[in-house]
């Protein structure tokens, strides 16, 4: 233990902890803005220095160790001098629209401004007219340089949490800035979209491509029919941007709300889960099948979860050797949309090309799925737009509608029954797990060997996971996987899949079936998330998700009714021709550079 | 206090034809590693680069260190603007240079040594990569386990920062590291590491050839030694002269100016403008202004106005940008002189500007942003009415 005085209040902590922490234990805050409970220490913007008695300079509390005998003061006259001038100089070089901006109300360098009452401009104006000109190539991720306070979240999040490192630092002094390769378009680069940048970018420097006024325009038009599907992991965040405790479960507020701004039905993309897990362990047991009793060494495995449109652009760059691994069946989201504008426009009368779909995702790079050109096997495009869950939030404030008053309402049918299997779509892990709880009962017949159908394995926040199943009393036709261990990994975050993925290039993972997720968490912290995230903040919205889960009366995808309903009045069997048509897809090999 | 006359001294250069660099490295490896470091505290060598921290102290920090990896690194990254001796060091005694260093490599235990050569300075590499070849096999035949190597840097200014030239030695982006950890704990490679300047690692040499008490003999009290200048500016005789550490700026004024010096810089752009009145009360040394060895004379001909502005160019492109105070400060104070400059600012923001300097001497990451400080509230406070007018 290290002995030291913060303010002259006497304290002691583990050797290691940084002068930070200390002084969180105490209830100092120290203002930051390079500092990110996901991410390796910067030290590099200085708000949070403080003074250290005996010391020349003053210090870094993120990046400073406590040592034996420390004073330090959080909030001398030096301190609070050099604070402000650090304060002053990022706003200097920032461009402060504030009213125009997507992050206005959610910044954190306007909060420390506010918080110093730093008005007119004590220095001059430093932004540069071409970092005016917003980068807006993407569909899912806008890029401001003129914002841009050079903390290098964004170039450490995309480098550490994600190995992708589309974002990158480049040159020096008054030229350095936040760039990809060679300065092209985020567009041509090998962003995968995941948006994790955005989650962990302090101001509006890095935003989501929002569609905001599109949906609006679409509810507006009485010619158009506007259908909303809303993912697993929103209805555990949505909340936190609209004044409700993280952690909190508002699927039926949601669902009130989205019925009163609009939309003409609120469905879910939970029952495409469902449906997903039909067609995906239909996938599995075929391939197993081709493998084991065929011999036929053409088939790949593992296989591998399509559901993170993040995770597959990131295959895509960095592993296209191994794209015939991935499972055919296109995302949930996806799913939805092909669906809802052949079946569903069919059952309820409306003509396809006036329906409008709108998802409400936790993921900014379902806005770059949904413009994939494969992606319009409905002879229209599947998904019109995409919003974030944060945009979602933005839009119930706009409607003037008091969220946390509202009474619980429930999802329209059809395409609205969901499964807890389906929710669990929204943590790392859940996918694999609602995939086990069908297919093991395909194969045997009997409910997984797990206490209440909870795989505990899958669970949890490790960056990789393992877990074996072995199969055992099947029923006649599966009589060939009698005995089989399944071998089964999940990983979350791209870096984690990363790692996976070289061992299974080196011959060293014998895995059946794989689940990755691209983002940290699994889409609770999706990269459309609310702002901030952090470890704690994740792990409360997983609690909820399965919190949701064992709420439910149905917890296996194969008895969602519904689901049942549209094999038999529609697409035949999962796999089977009509299946084939509108439910999976096909990937494409993209460069690197 | 006691003061010295200037006094021109020929230790580096001067070359005793009967002891080779070799030699001495012979002699001194006889010793053990803690009676090298006794001599070296007690020589009182402080680093030749600028910063000035015991020498002797660094290689104790570093051989006290339990590491299976150790690293002997000597910093040629000369990008100071005025400096140009290690450039001369490096090619006229260079195996004094390899000899500092095999020493050192034998007192804290390193295996493998680099010079890290400033990329303007690639045209030296070739003739020093034989003399380093050479050094080696010398070293060979004494069954030495010490290798040298040469590393070229890119060009940054920044890179000299001993913590941002591991990053440049390691492939990364030229940037300074956030300390502690300081590199006698976690340098290169994040291990053990004693990085010294060229000129420094000569006058290890020179201490462990004449003895620590003959090294003392010179300079002062607080300056123990000789040093190496570059002289340039204003002058008649620009170069590199060897001069005992202590004598006042006067003494090198009248020795090297032209007759109408109104300013001497100090260290660089990054050190202190001395104006005319105080030439008389200045100690070049660390009792008075240390210095990394560069002395810029400027005469009445020159606008100091154009010199700060110049300096302020020069940091505003060399910063690495990865800090708030040195990144964003640098480019206040030089749009902030422009702007007072053209009657766009009133004069009294120049108190503003003195005001950010003094945030950034304490806030910034490392020496660069830290330093900007010195000319500039030297050069204002001094030259004030140029900087307005």
């Amino acid at each position: 233990m290290v002995n030291l005085k913060i303010n002259n209040i006497p304290i002691s902590v583990e050797e290691g902890t940084t002068i930070l922490d200390a002084a969180k234990r105490l209830n100092f805050r120290i203002p930051t803005l390079c500092n990110h409970p996901d991410l390796s220490v910067a030290g590099n913007c200085r708000v949070c220095v403080v003074e250290v008695k005996g010391a020349r300079l003053l210090s870094a509390s993120c990046a400073t160790p406590v040592s034996e005998g420390m004073e330090v003061f959080t909030n001398s006259e030096k301190v609070r001098i050099a604070r402000k001038h650090v304060v002053e100089l990022l706003l200097s070089e920032h461009n402060s629209d504030c009213t125009k901006c997507f992050k206005n109300g959610h910044c954190e360098l306007q909060e420390l401004a506010s918080e110093y009452r730093i008005g007119d401009h004590v220095f001059l104006d430093l932004v540069k007219a071409k970092d005016k000109i917003q980068d807006i190539s993407s569909p899912s991720i806008v890029k401001d340089n003129s914002k841009c306070i050079r903390c290098q979240r964004c170039v450490r999040t995309c480098a550490e949490l994600q190995a992708v490192s589309a974002l990158a630092v480049v040159h020096k002094g008054n030229h350095q800035s936040i760039s990809t390769f060679l300065n092209k378009p985020m567009n041509d680069v090998v962003c995968t979209n995941c948006g994790q940048c955005i989650n962990r970018c302090p101001t509006g420097a890095l935003t989501e491509r929002n569609y905001i006024e599109e949906v609006w325009n679409a509810i507006y038009d009485p010619r158009k029919f506007v259908v909303v599907q809303t993912a697993p992991a929103t209805r555990v965040a949505l909340g936190e941007d609209l004044e409700v405790e993280t952690g909190t479960r508002v699927t039926g507020k949601m669902v009130s709300a989205l019925k009163k701004m609009g939309f003409n039905k609120v469905l879910d993309t939970d029952f495409t889960a469902d449906l997903t897990i039909m067609e995906e362990g239909t996938e599995l047991l075929t391939r197993l099948k081709k493998a084991i009793v065929d011999k036929d060494e053409t088939v790949k495995l593992p296989m591998m979860t399509s559901c993170s449109p993040g995770w597959i652009k990131f295959q895509e760059h960095m592993f296209p050797e191994l794209l015939d691994n991935l499972s055919s069946c296109k995302s949930p989201q996806q799913m939805f949309g092909a669906l809802a504008k052949t079946y569903y426009a069919d059952k309820i009368n409306i003509k396809a090309e006036n329906m409008i779909v709108v998802s409400i995702m936790p993921c900014t790079a379902k806005k770059f799925e949904c413009n994939r050109p494969e992606m319009r096997d409905s002879g229209f495009k599947d998904v019109d737009y995409v919003l974030t869950t944060r945009e979602l939030a933005m839009m119930v404030k706009q409607a003037g509608i008091d969220f946390d008053k509202l009474e619980d309402d429930n999802y329209d049918s059809i395409l609205g029954e969901s499964t807890g299997a389906a929710v669990i779509f929204g943590a790392t892990g859940g996918v694999m797990e609602a995939a086990l709880r069908t297919a093991y009962e395909i194969v045997t017949g009997h409910e997984v060997p797990f206490t209440n159908l909870n795989i505990k394995p899958v669970r949890g926040i490790e960056g990789v996971k393992e877990a074996s199943i072995k199969i055992k009393n099947t029923v006649p036709a599966w009589n060939f996987l009698e005995g089989v261990e399944l071998n089964v990994a999940v990983a979350h975050g791209l870096a984690n899949a990363k790692k996976l993925m070289e061992a299974i290039k080196r011959g060293e993972a014998n895995y059946h079936f794989i689940e990755i997720m691209g983002c940290p968490g699994g889409c609770i912290g999706g990269g459309g998330q609310p702002i901030p995230t952090s470890p704690e903040i994740r792990r409360k919205r997983t609690e909820a998700i399965y919190a949701e889960d064992m709420g439910k009366s149905l917890r296996k995808s194969h008895e969602n009714p519904e689901v049942t309903e549209v094999y038999t009045d529609y697409l035949g069997t999962p796999l089977g021709h009509k299946s084939h048509e509108l439910l999976h897809t096909h990937y494409k090999v993209r460069k690197r550079y | 206090m006691e003061q010295l006359q200037l006094k021109k001294v020929d230790i580096i250069f001067g070359w005793d034809e009967k002891v080779t660099p070799i030699d001495v490295y012979d002699k001194t490896i006889k010793k053990s590693a803690d009676s090298i470091i006794l001599d070296m505290i007690d020589s009182g060598l402080k680093g030749r680069g600028g910063a000035g921290f015991p020498t002797g102290l660094k290689w104790k920090f570093t051989r006290n260190e339990d590491s299976d990896a150790k690293y002997v690194i000597c910093n040629a990254d000369e990008g100071e603007p005025g400096t140009f001796k290690d450039r001369e060091i490096l090619d006229r005694v260079p195996e004094k240079v390899f000899t500092g260093m095999a020493i050192c490599a034998y007192v804290i235990g390193a295996r493998e040594g680099y010079i890290y050569v400033r990329g303007e300075y690639n045209f030296l590499l070739k003739s020093l990569q034989k003399k380093v070849d050479l050094f080696n096999q010398q070293l060979a035949e004494r069954k030495s386990d010490f290798t040298i190597y040469l590393r070229s840097g890119s060009g940054a200014y920044v890179c000299g920062e001993e913590s941002a030239l591991f990053e440049s030695m390691e492939g990364k982006r030229g940037e300074p590291r956030n300390k502690p950890p300081y590199p006698t704990v976690s340098g290169y490679n994040g291990k053990p590491t004693v990085i010294n300047n060229v000129e420094t690692l000569v006058y290890t040499c020179e201490i462990c050839r004449m003895g620590s008490e003959k090294f003392k003999s010179f300079g002062t009290f607080d300056s123990r030694g000789s040093k190496v200048f570059s002289v340039s500016g204003d002058t008649p005789t620009p170069g590199i002269y060897e001069l005992e550490l202590g004598m006042p700026l006067k003494d090198f004024v009248e020795e090297f100016a032209d007759g109408d010096a109104k300013a001497v810089q100090i260290g660089g752009a990054s050190g202190h403008c001395v104006p005319r009145k105080k030439f008389n009360e200045t100690i070049i040394g660390f009792e008075g202004i240390p210095t990394g060895g560069s002395m810029m004379i400027f005469n009445s001909t020159r606008s100091m106005y154009n010199v700060l502005h110049d300096y302020l160019e020069f940091f505003t492109e060399e910063s690495c940008g990865q800090c708030t105070p040195c990144r964003v400060g640098c480019q206040q104070l030089l749009k902030g002189i422009e702007a007072v400059k053209k009657g766009e600012k009133s004069p009294t923001y120049l108190e503003d500007l003195k005001k950010l300097t003094l945030t950034m001497k304490i806030a910034a990451k490392c020496g660069l942003g830290q330093s900007v400080a010195n000319p500039f509230i030297s050069i204002v406070d001094n030259f004030k009415e140029e900087i307005i007018y």
